[in-house]
């Protein structure tokens, strides 16, 4: 199917395939974009292998085996905070979606869906509002930036036992990765940083791999996983019951709302950027 | 529709049996998924099986039985006509009554519950005089042409021969079987009993289930020896330019017909009227919704609905007596009688409720109840934390004692109270705005005046009391001219003394929408950009009226030489 093959924006894109600490000596398989990869480790650096036994370029960065099958300008978007000396970085699970990649990232956008998808966590009825926030273009066009996004959280950190207003940012630096900062319980000057790389499967097919940089000395690894799988096990059966699968482009084919501002923003920065793989572009 | 050429006549989608209370049913006819429900009131819906905010099915939603919900933000659309009636992450705005699922026609007739997707020119199935026995559903893999096709030749084994299409007979009993088209290559055989041999019941149902399914089986066989057909594309409707582009509520002209189904006293001078569609379907509306209502003496008066959440088959509206008015009371007290046709408008709701607080008031004077009678009920039914403080005369004045009724330990009534005693009990309900409390207040406008400052004196911030006034009692000073500029459409425009800038708008060509022509229902509400707006409506708060950001077009006028409207 001539849909099924990406689009050069989409395709000129590094990609995650893996969490690193899943990468072994013995090759695993995975699927980008319709094509079969092996990716293994040998000799202590990591190695992708496309369908027909071609060596991939490969990354390795922010917790994750990255991998491309075009030909990307540079390396990957800057996350600064990763870098932070004191701050824990982890990937926290990786889970199957069937569902395009776009509607995984405009999930992972959106803030009306906690009180009724992520009940008594993210969100809590009636608090069901969302507050006017800003949005807008950066770097040139490449990046898409939600700032003073707050919602009411239940319990707004592990201290405190009221709910508060928490405030978010939102970046899309990439088609299929966002990274969301949201102040930490640890240090209220300082933001948590969890990121949401997202590998399409298929156009309606997708792995996400769930990434955190963040001030916390007490919860174990395990602990921070089965959140993060929580909650998106949650999203998942909600995902999967989105139809049409692909994400619509035409402005018209779904009804967007003050609170959709990111994604009204993402649609259009994807139908400027000419993307049809996983999405439905609108009529010419 | 597009898919249209691939549709019949009516199919059935279900059986009764399958649309239990509370339970939404997944559907599939043509291709097209489809979302069946029935409301506690036993209509049954047959929509899009699709939100149409962010495409999620709606057979994973929640049948409150008056309402379907969203999972995912959980939108609720209404009974029988599908507007949707709330979007919670815009509690303060009423969604425009556009929003509407699309539905298909329903009919339900021999314990199946049939529709068609396009305009099917054959008259329903008509019910049998006795309830027949429904077989179960079997559901194949084969072209629907094909299992028609093959279905002739079905041999029930009961003694009863083929009598042409699917219908088969002993001359006493008969079976009559449907295939519901689900797609290209899938079908269900849906079907059922009469005569003395359905007396058999649950017997019968299995020597007939084991039949039909040898049949699929034989069916599906023969279907994978041919290629496999190509899946029918869902048809997507696009929803309308305006709602893409998340417009500010309009109102349309539209006027609707309805008759006086019941003219009911429901407190001392105090009339209802129930109020039914000639044809179709009501227009949906929200709590605080009111209807233009043009009256037989020529005078156009505005009701609010009583409707709870779900009562979308008629608009409920009480009608105060009152003497010293115009004469539109009195039309309706004196002259209107059951069986009268009304023009009314669509509903519009100036008057939104925000249903994200963790406790919210309501305060009702005397027929102001009207609105709060809606808002309470959409908020009980939905287990919400609410209150209702209804301020009357005395027992007799409590007006729909039904419906009052209904919100049980959430009613407290105040009656007979002085100006002293009103203030007092107001005092009391309002003394502690709490972080998380809403207050809405509806009733003349003295008592309104008096809630709004004592609210304000307790801590009350002015985003969380929300009003409605009747009629605005102020004089209207018309003696100021000036200019007005319409941004969007670059005129300029006169306005002279004696006329509103309503009148100059519409004597342009401007289309407006307005309603009470009295500045108190907020239907004409435009954007100011630039100029000081000269505020004589009662419809916005003091906040709202210090922005000078909006400005209500029938009564208020400018203080500026200029205005620049957002026109």
């Amino acid at each position: 199917m001539a849909d099924s093959l990406p689009d050069p924006f989409m395709l000129n894109q590094w990609y995650p395939v893996s969490a690193l600490q899943d990468v072994q000596e013995r090759p695993r398989s995975t699927v980008l974009m319709g094509e079969t990869l092996s990716y293994q480790r040998k000799d202590r650096a990591c190695r992708v292998h496309g369908a027909d036994g071609r060596a991939l370029p490969v990354i390795e960065q922010y917790a994750c085996l990255w991998t491309t099958l075009g030909q990307p300008e540079g390396g990957l978007f800057p996350i600064p905070e990763y870098a932070e000396a004191d701050r824990r970085n982890l990937a926290a699970g990786s889970i199957g979606v069937n569902v395009a990649a776009q509607r995984g990232i405009e999930n992972f956008l959106d803030m009306g869906h906690f009180p009724y998808v992520h009940t008594g966590i993210l969100g809590e009825l009636p608090h069901t509002e969302v507050k006017e926030y800003n949005v807008e273009l950066r770097e040139g066009g490449r990046e898409i930036v939600a700032t003073e996004c707050l919602f009411y959280q239940p319990r707004a950190s592990t201290v405190s036992t009221a709910g508060a207003d928490v405030e978010y940012v939102y970046r899309v630096p990439h088609p299929t990765c966002s990274v969301l900062y949201k102040s930490s319980p640890m240090d209220a000057r300082r933001l948590d940083v969890i990121a949401l790389f997202i590998q399409p499967v298929g156009p309606e097919k997708f792995r996400g791999h769930m990434v955190l940089s963040i001030l916390d000395d007490v919860s174990t690894d395990d602990f921070i996983s089965y959140f993060q799988l929580h909650i998106f096990g949650q999203d998942k059966p909600i995902l999967e019951n989105q139809m049409p699968k692909r994400l619509p482009l035409d402005p018209r084919a779904e009804t967007p709302i003050r609170a959709d501002k990111t994604a009204i923003m993402y649609r259009r920065w994807l139908a400027q950027n000419g993307v049809t793989y996983g999405t439905i572009p609108a009529a010419a | 529709m597009d898919g249209a050429s691939s549709i019949g006549p009516w199919v059935p989608v279900a059986a009764s049996e399958d649309v239990v209370p509370r339970h939404v049913f997944q559907g599939k006819l043509s291709g097209q998924e489809l979302a069946i429900w029935r409301a506690d009131d036993g209509y049954v819906n047959v929509w899009e099986n699709r939100c149409l905010h962010r495409g999620v099915r709606l057979s994973i939603g929640v049948n409150t039985g008056t309402e379907l919900v969203c999972q995912y933000h959980g939108w609720r659309y209404a009974n029988r006509n599908a507007g949707c009636t709330y979007i919670p992450a815009h509690p303060a705005d009423a969604p425009p009554r556009t929003i509407c699922n699309r539905t298909y026609p329903v009919h339900e007739a021999n314990g199946l519950i049939w529709t068609h997707l396009g305009d099917a020119g054959d008259a329903a199935p008509e019910s049998l005089p006795e309830e027949p026995l429904v077989l179960r559903a079997v559901p194949l893999n084969a072209a629907p042409a094909d299992v028609s096709a093959a279905l002739e030749g079905f041999a029930p084994d009961e003694g009863m021969a083929h009598r042409g299409g699917l219908f088969f007979s002993d001359g006493i009993s008969s079976l009559q079987l449907y295939v519901q088209p689900m797609d290209a290559g899938q079908s269900v055989i849906r079907g059922y009993v009469t005569g003395p041999l359905a007396a058999q019941g649950l017997a019968l149902l299995r020597r007939l289930n084991t039949a039909l399914t040898a049949f699929a089986r034989q069916a599906e066989a023969e279907a994978r020896a041919k290629p496999a057909p190509a899946p029918i594309p869902p048809v997507y409707g696009r929803v309308s330019a305006e709602l893409a582009e998340m417009p500010e509520m309009t109102a349309g002209p539209g006027k609707i017909r309805v008759t006086v189904a019941a003219k009911t006293m429901v407190a001392e001078g105090i009339v209802s009227l129930e109020l039914r569609p000639l044809r179709g379907v009501l227009p949906a509306f929200q709590p605080g919704a009111h209807i233009d209502v043009a009256l037989p003496n020529g005078l156009v008066r505005q009701y609010s609905l009583v409707n709870g959440p779900g009562e979308t088959d008629r608009y409920i509206i009480g009608v105060k007596r009152e003497a010293q008015s115009a004469g539109g009371s009195l039309a309706i007290h004196d002259h209107l009688k059951a069986g009268d046709l009304l023009a009314i408008s669509e509903p519009r709701n100036n008057f939104p409720l925000r249903r994200n607080a963790e406790e919210t008031i309501f305060l009702a004077g005397g027929i102001g109840v009207t609105p709060m009678l809606a808002m309470a009920a959409a908020m009980a039914g939905d287990g919400q934390n609410c209150r209702l403080h209804y301020f009357a005369a005395g027992p007799d004045h409590l007006a729909f004692a039904e419906r009052l009724a209904a919100l049980g330990e959430r009613l407290t009534s105040h009656l007979g109270l002085d100006p002293a005693g009103t203030t007092a009990a107001l005092k009391a309900i309002l003394s502690d705005p709490g972080p998380a409390r809403q207050v809405y207040v509806c009733g003349p406008g003295p008592m309104l005046d008096a809630a709004r400052s004592i609210a304000a004196e307790q801590g009350w911030p002015e985003s969380a009391v929300h009003f409605e006034y009747f009629r605005n009692t102020h004089q209207i000073d018309d003696s100021s001219s000036f200019e007005i500029a319409l941004a969007r459409s670059a005129v300029t425009l006169q306005v002279p003394a004696g006329k509103s800038i309503l009148q100059v708008l519409r004597e342009n060509g401007v289309a407006m929408a307005s309603s009470c022509g009295q500045g108190a229902c907020g239907t004409c509400r435009v954007k100011v950009l630039e100029g000081i707006p000269d505020h004589q409506d009662v419809y916005l708060n003091n906040t709202e009226r210090a922005a000078n950001t909006t400005i209500m077009t029938c009564v208020s006028r400018a203080k500026s030489d200029r205005l620049v409207l957002d026109i």
